[in-house]
């Protein structure tokens, strides 16, 4: 039996008929077409499911479809304006704070509900807002040190990184 | 900011806009016109006799399209999966064919597939069908598969035993032990591992019926070496068979050989006529991923009491799980870098591999070298601790020197290069040692437990030289490729043979390009994993390899393009060769610097008229054949301070200082140091595979599986020394792994120095809280009884 | 993995929750924040026919303050408990608790409610639930919880009938909960709770045997005078606790007192 669901998705509206057992992560990724939402694991530790429902983090595997009815869900894909990249996202990249990618849009999704919660957190505070999501490959170094810029440059503390642009001296 | 040179600058990554945004191409992401889904029905039990499956109901459940079992795929799958040589060559090798026929080797091991228009359905209809299983007895210790009696993993063998191979006899060391004025001796545990990379594996395959070609997208760290073994097993020519993997989510070594669902998916598209696609869950990861270490190792040290090595001897104990696979054996290189970075006078070694009911054992970062490096750091504390040296200088006091590099170790490899001592002094520098010491006998006096561990690690990579590794892989060598095109408008497109599974090659191998050929960064586009580009072969990713000869084939290809473009300079500029200079993207003659001409109008030129001999176009393919491999070393150190109450251990300080010649990208290197030394920590302190006797796994999620989250993983200090390399042009060795490598024994030792005191020397791996509580327990009644009276601090 | 198909249901009231699981029958269950359920869901180790969604269910969120006591709604979330003052004001110890529930994600979705009804002597709820001699309100009866927490997963809740309301006594004296565990996020292997009251000390321990523990006999050493070291020698009294991967009978004992002496110490 389907069920009617309309949700919001980064801040496009849509309808859809979905079984109940559809998780919500499936709906995103198969029935929205947005698969920069990933999933890591089947018992809710790795968070790279992370989305946002209503402003809050959520691990979209862990939640059904169905449950996100009227709801709005912004991911990995509504976080950019235009090209402009969303600080997290660019201190992502300044600082190195992801090598395969797999795990990395999930932990932007969920420092971003950190720093909205907490826009000045302490190294502590961003490991302990982090402990929802697990990465393998940078050994969590860089991506705390990714959130602090990222929080540095939100609250106005810091510019953003002037990341050497790679040219030559040479012309072309 | 600009650069003016790329080859060592700390530049961002050119892929991290894509991943940041959410807008990756992992396996899973891909759809194509018509797929359907695959889930894999694996058997229950470690070992089995498959006496039947009734598919009888799955078959009609709704939206099924096929349930297959193993005799579905005969005439399609046309023989047994295979494995290459290896350094074990007479290991036994049971056949394997992808589904299981008769019988089933270790919990997980795939018995039947269900093909349906959703993954919905075939979930639902997997749950129909029916198996009947006559269970057999499984093997599931390492040690008791051994015992003459044991229960036998295979039933067709008669024990098991799958190969024992001596090295190097016991009898060169009988000088040593003769000699001998002390002799340590350990038996060292290296557990089982869960690779668990972030993405699980994914397989989509598409059959065109009428070109006969089939089209495979995996989540692989090598994409010519899963289409070769597929395209045989399938009656394929290679050149019929594509393989495609743009982003993948991780490797570590288990995305290597080649899995039974690979065959089975592209064989299910050929057989249905309909793209396929499979995507593991992370239970089946847990399950099925070929996993890492699982060896025991006992070690004798022999040496004179002012601390002087002698001689070791090792045997080799390790778990080849269910069935032989690809990489099975080259964790025999444990034994080959046994020794480490000192001068052994004497090794001998031996290695045993034994079939158990458990998943396969493979590659798991750092293959054989974490577990060297373990066994001899371990054993070099020891020694210490038991003739009251102080760590630092036994180990200072035995390696080998500067000046008598290149050094032929004990297994007739050649280390071309090294400054141990340099990288020892300087972390000890880095984590104040001096200081460490005295506030590790303050607390000590207060009762509580600080140590110090060292691990002066060496280890061989940049796999390898085609001669030394041809009779290993079957004869393909591990050389590595890349073609290198100039168009006409000055563009430039590399293709390498590697694959870069969060290494960030598209960023590093541009730089070297980008400085080598002169031109603006923002003109190189770098391609890899898609077997329809590029040069013939390509040997992938692993082994810490990529730079070492992956970005060597890029340098040679450089070289050639360069050579060639000079011939073409001449002609524009009117000049013979020999006056051609060629410096900072700029062709001129010789005296005349202001009259130049950039690499790109040079290429513009090559596709024009050109003297006869000399052909259009500015490319180039290379294979390169390292001379050796490369030898990068460092020294970690890392304080603890262990709780003796609850077990607890805390990493109050890592500090590693590394060499890995000369560095491209400074930042990546740290990256992968870090996730190296995290990956060891996790093996430290937390990981481990757990089966109960009957075989079956009871850590298959992340609940039980303890992997780090960013609260486990301390912050990390790092620093370099640069030996480059004399192996190849660029002085360049490889990173990837070192972490991985070095890390575990610098934790092991920490926590061994900190339980000193309690008469504790040895503590295996995982340290966990309850394992080590029960240690220092077990010590500190054993100071009771002996004394008595209560022994040691409260 | 994909659960297995199931009848769903949202409701509106705690009314019509009862209604449309009296409905669906034995096998169905109620959907709160999801995260003890959905996961045993993907791996098919749970199957149920039908789910009641009431997470719309306004009437079960709220915390409120009466006569001495706490009474808050079964659908109050993790993170809402952490952060509320009037929860740090009358029962800082159930604020810190909720802190250490989980990560971030989860605290956003769990619920107190589910917690209880789901009866895990692993999880940190019951544990303060049956140390204060907590009542279960459901749409039917009230509980008190040493009689809630029957066994591991068992309560005496019937097919039809919801956990709407926990209410506790006020408790603001000096308190502390340890919880030791191997990653941030885990379940404690074990976790101790030491909260001070007028009446003195209330001692309770997770994850120590079948159901949550309170520790009476260090409660009784603790108000006959014994040293926290002494007290916290009877926290493993009559303790059987099942051995598993993480740690062994043996070792959750010792924790039991080690864990349980800290929190007395630590307690502010």
């Amino acid at each position: 039996m389907k069920h009617k669901v309309a949700t919001t998705i980064n801040g496009r509206g849509r309808e859809d008929e979905v079984e109940a057992r559809l998780l919500l992560v499936h709906y995103i990724r198969d029935v929205a077409g947005l698969t920069g939402t990933h999933v890591g694991c089947d018992t809710s530790q790795c968070g790279a499911c992370t989305v946002l429902v209503d402003g809050k983090a959520v691990k979209s595997c862990t939640m059904f479809a169905v449950q996100a009815e009227g709801r709005q869900i912004e991911t990995i894909e509504g976080l950019a304006d235009g090209d402009n990249l969303h600080p997290i996202q660019q201190a992502f990249w300044d600082e190195h704070g992801l090598q395969c990618g797999y795990c990395t849009p999930g932990f932007i999704m969920a420092a971003k509900y950190l720093l909205d919660t907490n826009p000045t957190p302490t190294e502590d505070e961003i490991r302990r807002g982090l402990e929802g999501n697990l990465c393998r490959c940078t050994g969590y170094v860089n991506i705390i040190k990714a959130v602090k810029t990222a929080s540095q440059v939100m609250s106005g503390q810091a510019r953003p990184a002037e990341t050497p642009v790679a040219t030559p001296a040479s012309g072309s | 900011m600009s650069v003016t040179q790329l080859v060592g600058a700390k530049i961002h990554r050119r892929e991290d806009p894509r991943l940041v945004s959410g807008h990756g191409r992992y396996t899973d992401d891909l759809t194509r016109s018509g797929l359907v889904h695959a889930v894999f029905v694996r058997s229950p039990y470690a070992h089995a006799r498959i006496k039947s499956i009734d598919v009888t109901d799955a078959t009609k459940a709704p939206g099924v399209v096929a349930v297959l079992t193993a005799r579905d795929f005969e005439g399609v799958i046309l023989g047994p999966m295979g494995a290459a040589p290896g350094l074990a060559p007479d290991k036994k090798v049971p056949e394997r064919f992808p589904l299981a026929k008769d019988e089933v080797h270790y919990q997980g091991d795939p018995v039947a597939m269900v093909v349906a228009e959703t993954k919905a359905q075939a979930a639902d209809a997997a749950q129909l069908i029916e198996v009947d299983y006559e269970q057999l007895p499984a093997v599931s210790d390492l040690e008791a598969a051994l015992q003459p009696g044991s229960a036998k993993a295979r039933s067709e063998l008669p024990d098991n035993v799958c190969w024992d191979l001596t090295l190097v006899p016991w009898d060169a060391t009988n000088d040593a032990f003769g000699k001998a004025e002390v002799v340590v001796k350990e038996r060292i545990y290296q557990q089982r591992l869960a690779p668990v990379p972030m993405e699980t594996r994914a397989v989509m395959a598409e059959w065109a019926r009428f070109d006969g070609q089939l089209t495979v997208w995996m989540s692989t760290q090598n994409p010519h070496l899963i289409r070769l073994p597929m395209a045989l097993t399938l009656g394929l020519g290679e050149h019929k068979v594509r393989v495609i993997s743009h982003d993948v989510g991780g490797g570590f070594g288990s995305k290597i050989d080649p899995y039974p669902e690979d065959f089975l998916v592209a064989a299910a598209a050929k057989k249905l006529d309909r793209p396929v696609k499979w995507n593991e869950t992370r239970t089946e990861s847990m399950q099925n991923a070929y996993a890492g270490r699982g060896q025991y190792y006992d070690v004798e040290v022999a040496a004179k009491k002012d601390g002087t090595l002698l001689g070791m001897r090792v045997t080799q104990t390790l778990d080849v799980g269910g069935y032989a696979m690809g990489f099975c054996t080259f964790m025999v290189i444990a034994l080959i870098v046994s020794g480490g970075a000192y001068k052994w006078p004497a090794i001998s070694a031996r290695s045993i591999g034994l079939f158990t009911n458990k998943v396969p054992t493979d590659a798991y970062r750092g293959a054989g070298r974490p577990e060297a490096t373990h066994l001899v750091e371990r054993m070099m504390d020891k020694l210490a601790a038991e003739i009251e040296m102080d760590p630092a200088e036994l180990r200072r006091k035995n390696f080998v020197q500067p000046g008598e590099f290149p050094f032929t170790q004990n297994f007739g490899f050649v280390i071309d290069s090294g400054d141990y001592d340099k990288a020892l002094t300087k972390a000890m520098e880095l984590a104040g040692y001096q200081d460490l010491r005295e506030r590790q006998a303050q607390l000590r006096s207060q009762g509580r437990y600080l140590g110090i561990g060292l691990s002066t690690w060496i280890e061989l990579c940049g796999f390898g030289p085609a001669a030394a590794m041809a009779p290993a892989t079957g004869g393909l060598g591990l050389t590595e490729s890349s073609q290198i095109r100039f168009h006409p408008t000055g563009s430039v497109n590399v293709y390498v043979g590697t694959h870069s599974h969060g290494q960030g090659h598209d960023t590093t191998f541009s730089q070297i390009v980008a400085d080598q050929l002169g031109v603006p960064y923002e003109s190189v586009e770098l391609h890899h994993g898609d077997t329809a580009e590029g040069p013939g072969f390509g040997f992938g990713t692993y082994g810490s390899r990529s730079l070492a000869v992956g970005g060597m084939a890029i340098y040679m290809s450089c070289q050639k393009i360069v050579e060639k473009a000079k011939k073409v300079a001449a002609h524009v500029l009117e000049a013979a060769e020999e006056d051609i200079v060629f410096d900072q993207g700029r062709f001129y003659v010789k005296g005349s610097p202001d009259k130049s001409k950039v690499m790109g109008e040079i290429a513009f030129a090559s596709f024009g008229p050109l003297p006869p001999g000399l052909e259009q176009g500015l490319e180039a393919t290379s294979y390169f054949d390292p001379p050796n491999l490369v030898w990068p070393f460092g020294t970690h150190l890392c304080v603890v301070e262990v709780d003796p109450d609850t077990g607890h251990v805390d990493i109050q300080k890592y500090v590693a200082v590394d060499d890995c010649g000369v560095i491209i990208n400074p930042m990546i290197v740290d990256g992968q140091l870090h996730g190296g030394v995290a990956q060891a920590i996790g093996q430290a302190l937390y990981e481990e595979m757990v089966y109960d006797d009957s075989g079956q796994l009871k850590s298959a999620t992340f609940l039980d599986y303890a992997m780090p989250s960013a609260n486990e993983i301390p912050e990390m200090v790092l620093d370099k020394t640069v030996t480059p390399s004399p192996t190849n042009a660029m002085g360049v060795k490889g990173i990837g792994e070192a972490g991985t490598i070095a890390a575990s024994a610098a934790i092991i030792n920490a926590i061994c120095d900190a339980l000193r005191p309690l008469g504790i020397d040895h503590v295996d791996m995982p340290a966990t809280p309850d394992r080590l509580w029960k240690q220092i327990q077990e010590a500190r009644s054993k100071a009771v009884s002996s004394d008595g009276s209560k022994g040691g601090a409260a | 993995m994909i659960p297995a198909a199931f009848e769903y249901a949202r409701a509106g009231s705690v009314q019509e929750a009862s209604e449309l699981l009296a409905k669906f029958g034995e096998d169905a269950k109620v959907l709160a924040g999801g995260h003890s359920l959905i996961p045993l869901m993907r791996l098919r180790l749970a199957q149920p026919s039908a789910l009641v969604d009431i997470n719309n269910v306004k009437e079960l969120s709220y915390i409120a303050r009466e006569n001495g006591k706490l009474r808050i709604g079964a659908l109050t979330r993790h993170v809402e408990l952490h952060n509320s003052s009037e929860v740090k004001q009358n029962l800082p110890i159930l604020a810190e608790v909720a802190s250490e529930v989980g990560d971030n994600q989860v605290r956003n979705m769990g619920t107190i409610g589910g917690v209880v009804a789901h009866a895990d002597s692993a999880g940190d709820y019951p544990t303060l639930c049956v140390m204060l001699d907590a009542e279960i309100v459901t749409n039917k009866r009230r509980i008190p919880a040493r009689e809630f927490f029957q066994d591991l997963f068992t309560t005496p809740l019937e097919n039809d009938e919801l956990v709407c309301e926990i209410v506790f006594p006020a408790e603001s004296g000096p308190h502390k909960y340890i919880k030791f565990r191997r990653r941030l996020f885990d379940w404690a292997i074990v976790a101790a709770a030491a909260q001070k009251t007028d009446q003195g000390w209330r001692i309770g321990l997770t994850n120590v045997g079948p159901t949550p523990v309170r520790a009476t006999a260090v409660e009784q050493a603790l108000a006959q005078g014994a040293s926290p070291t002494d007290a916290a020698e009877h926290a493993s009294d009559g303790l059987s606790p099942s051995g598993d991967i993480r740690a062994t009978p043996e070792y959750k004992k010792h924790l039991a007192r080690v864990l349980t002496r800290r929190a007395i110490e630590q307690s502010q």
